[in-house]
This record gives C-alpha cells, sequence and structure tokens, in this order.
C-alpha cells in the first residue's frame, strides 16, 4: 500500500518546551488512523506538524513521497496536497458559506469560477449544507459551522485529511452530526488522522488507534485491541476517565 | 437672561463660513494621517525589532506629547530652521502628523485582534501571506478599525478648533472675533459648540451606519 505520511523522529515544542519526542509513524493510502491520549500529549501538535503549521525541532516528515521539512520545500504546494479541520471549525467569519469553500479553490488551486462552483456544491452537498450556501458562519450552529469546515477541506481534494478534535467544541447533540459526517467520507477512501476522544467513533472508522502520552507514542493498534485489551495501565486510566471499561 | 433669537441668526452666517474652514482642516489632515499611517502600519506589522523602531518612536512621542506642543513647534518653531508654513497649512500638517499616530495606533490594534486561528486556516489551506491579509485578515480588520477611525475624525474636528490660536479663521477663531466686538461670549460659545457639536454628532450618526452596513452577519448571536 502506498506510503502518504512518513513521520521519522520528530521532536518539536513550543518556546523551551517540549511537545513531542521522538515521534515515528507511517500512514497508509486510504487509511483511517485515530490519535488518542489525554490532554497535553501532544496529539494536536503532532497534526500541526504534518503540514508544518508548528515548526519541527529535528526528525522529518515526508507527504506523499515530498519531505515537508526540508527548507526547501514550498510548504504551501504541502498543504495543498492535505485538508485541515480544525477543533473550533476556523471558517472566514466575513464571508458566507459558499464564499468560505470557493476562496481557496479560486486563489490557491487557480480553479476557473466555473469548476470551483461546481466543486463547491459537489462538497456542500456530500455534507448537507448545501441549503446553507448563502448563510455566514455565525448564522451556524457548531455542528453546522463544522461541517462546511469539512466541506472546506474535502474541495481541495486532498491526499489526506487531518482533523483535530472535530467534535470536542461541540453539545452531545451537534456531535452525532460531525461523526455520521465523518463517518460517510471515511466510507469514501480518503486517509484520514483524527484526533478524537470519541471511542466509539475510533472503533467504528480506524483502522489504527495511536495513543500518545506527554509527547510519545505509547502503543499502536487496532482499535479493539486498544480500547479492550491494552496492558497498559496509562491507557486503562485515560479510558475509564472518558467513561470507556 | 433673555435669549436674543435675532442675534443668534445674525451670527450665524458669519459662523458657518468658518466651519468650511474647520472641515477644510480636518478632513485633510484626516486623509494625511491615514496616508501616514498606511505607510507605517505594515512595517508595524511585518517586520520585526529593531526595524519596527522608527515607526513606533514616532507614534510613541506623537501620542506622548500635546498635539498644541506639536502645532507650536510646526508654526513658530521650524523657521528657525528655515521652514516656513502659513498658518491653515501649520494645522494641517500638525493635525496630520498626529492623527497619523493614532491611525496607525488603530490599524495595528485591529489587525492584532483578528484571532491567531484564522491565520492558521488560512494557512493550511495553502494560502500565500499577502493572500492571507488581502482575504482573510484585512477585511475582518477595517470592519473593526471603522468606528475607532471615524471616532478620530470626531477628536479632529474638535481637536481642530487649536487652529485657530495660530490665527486661522476656522469656527473657534470667528466666534472669537464675534466675541471680541459683540462682548456677548456665553451667546457666541454656545452657538460655536452647537455647530462643533452638530457635524460631530452627524460623524457618529454615519459612523453607526457605516458599521450596520459592515457588520458581519451572525456576529450579534455568538
Amino acid at each position: 500500500m502506498k506510503e502518504i505520511v512518513r513521520i521519522e523522529n520528530l521532536s518539536t515544542g513550543y518556546g523551551k518546551q517540549k511537545v513531542l519526542d521522538n515521534i515515528s509513524l507511517k500512514v497508509y493510502e486510504g487509511e483511517k488512523v485515530v490519535i488518542m491520549g489525554p490532554s497535553g500529549s501532544g496529539k494536536s501538535t503532532l497534526l500541526k506538524s504534518i503540514v508544518k503549521l508548528v515548526e519541527p525541532w529535528s526528525g522529518k516528515i515526508f507527504l506523499n513521497g515530498f519531505e515537508v521539512t526540508s527548507p526547501n520545500i514550498d510548504i504551501r504546494k504541502i498543504r495543498q496536497m492535505t485538508g485541515f479541520v480544525f477543533q473550533n471549525y476556523n471558517l472566514f467569519p466575513h464571508m458566507t458559506v459558499l464564499k468560505n469553500i470557493l476562496l481557496p479553490l479560486r486563489i490557491v488551486k487557480k480553479m476557473s469560477k466555473e469548476n470551483a462552483l461546481k466543486q463547491a456544491i459537489k462538497v456542500l452537498k456530500e455534507v448537507n449544507m448545501l441549503e446553507f450556501k448563502d448563510k455566514y458562519p455565525l448564522q451556524l450552529s457548531g455542528g453546522q459551522q463544522q461541517r462546511v469546515a469539512i466541506a472546506r477541506a474535502l474541495a481541495m481534494n486532498p491526499i489526506v485529511l487531518l482533523l483535530d478534535e472535530p467534535t470536542s467544541a461541540l453539545d452531545p447533540d451537534l456531535r452525532d452530526e460531525v461523526l455520521n459526517t465523518l463517518r460517510k467520507i471515511a466510507n469514501e477512501g480518503i486517509a484520514m488522522i483524527i484526533v478524537t476522544h470519541e471511542v466509539d467513533f475510533a472503533i467504528d472508522v480506524a483502522d489504527r488507534i495511536v495513543f500518545m502520552d506527554k509527547g510519545r507514542i505509547l502503543e499502536v493498534g487496532r482499535p479493539r485491541e486498544i480500547i479492550y485489551k491494552t496492558k497498559s495501565d496509562m491507557i486503562k486510566r485515560y479510558l475509564k476517565s472518558i467513561h470507556v471499561g | 437672561m433673555i435669549i436674543d433669537l435675532e442675534f443668534f441668526v445674525s451670527i450665524l452666517p458669519y459662523l458657518l463660513e468658518g466651519i468650511k474652514i474647520t472641515l477644510e482642516v480636518s478632513l485633510t489632515s484626516f486623509i494625511i494621517g491615514f496616508i501616514i499611517s498606511s505607510i507605517i502600519t505594515p512595517t508595524r506589522i511585518f517586520l520585526k525589532i529593531p526595524f519596527t523602531l522608527p515607526a513606533d518612536s514616532y507614534v510613541e512621542l506623537i501620542r506622548g506629547t500635546p498635539v498644541l506642543v506639536q502645532l507650536f513647534i510646526i508654526y513658530f518653531g521650524l523657521p528657525s530652521i528655515g521652514i516656513y508654513f502659513d498658518p491653515l497649512w501649520a494645522g494641517i500638517i500638525a493635525l496630520g502628523i498626529n492623527s497619523g499616530a493614532y491611525q496607525a495606533e488603530i490599524f495595528r490594534s485591529s489587525i492584532k485582534s483578528i484571532p491567531e486561528s484564522q491565520y492558521l486556516a488560512a494557512e493550511s489551506l495553502g494560502m500565500s501571506n499577502l493572500q492571507i491579509y488581502r482575504y482573510v485578515i484585512f477585511p475582518q480588520a477595517v470592519r473593526i478599525a471603522i468606528p475607532a477611525l471615524i471616532n478620530e475624525l470626531v477628536t479632529l474636528v474638535k481637536e481642530s478648533s487649536l487652529v485657530s490660536i495660530i490665527g486661522v479663521t476656522d469656527l473657534m477663531r470667528r466666534g472669537e472675533y464675534i466675541v471680541a466686538s459683540t462682548f456677548k461670549a456665553f451667546e457666541v460659545y454656545i452657538v460655536v459648540a452647537i455647530v462643533y457639536f452638530l457635524i460631530c454628532y452627524t460623524l457618529s450618526f454615519i459612523s453607526r451606519k457605516i458599521e450596520k452596513i459592515l457588520k458581519i452577519p451572525g456576529y450579534e448571536r455568538s
């Protein structure tokens, strides 16, 4: 299977504080990888490092064969190959839903107006948000905003979708609509790396769970092996804290 | 005290002539200030210390000294090194330089108030720095800046009365002339105050309208 993301001995942090310590991980074409772990374990930093939204201190990252960490790489070209979904949606509030999706297609992907519009409508249909295309983000619920953010990421035709706690800012009833959207997308064969605490979702969707603690990978395995058969006290404690097991 | 309506009506035309000068001074110095701030804001946003020092020093020096002192330096001080301005232009330049510092501060704080998450989202989509500012940051920052900018214009209208001290026949100076010949200080300055108030109130009204037009839909709910 084709390797989409390869992380080799990555260390990084903020200021002088180390957040990731010697992380290595591979993600393959179409694979769904869920990253779990307690707060402050470095999950989001790992995700951001993949597209250099956080500068790596040492180690290498490859995306579709291109070395992200190389000083000669055009990082904007790398970012265009990925779709990033943030915890707080991060839509542009001064633009309509449609414009949020059209903007990167027009100015980054340089698509024609007609093609960009076709693509935007296609992804909005996919997340069931087409009827809200003329609304502004702040006129929508959190769940709806997150679905638009997913559509915006999908519109770029990414080879991997990076999702940073896509449901943790949402109320339980809004969470399901986002998770169901993600389940639908997961069936379409795109590689996904998802930082989440949603265990049921991880069991349903993930091919592997990567469990992190204190900036290191503690365990990698199939979801049921990690959730139900782990020998790690740390993971058991974490699962207990989120009411599993 | 008996309000002499006839007197009010008789001085109005003379005072209204002064409004032209007041508006000319305020608007021209606002535009000069806008040009100055448009030049120095990018240097303060994009450059790092020590390259921001000249712009930062200008802003701090101007904000830290009275505008009247700045006016006197330009009108009375500069001639000693051979630079002369007539009173009107000395006033416009002094207020323009003064306003530039305040406008620069308005722009800087408006841009800085856009959350980091907006930059991250734009970067994650592969936008260049120029695209991020053009399409994401500036359109939001301008909305934040407009009420403060119009407030700055209101301040300028009021501060423009200082140019009367160096002999510009603006609204204030004309009021002084009338007082000198009629000794009706109370009535005259009340009329002058009402005229200033009407100008400023109109500007505030326009500001609220613009704010309403540019408001981001749904913002009031969040």
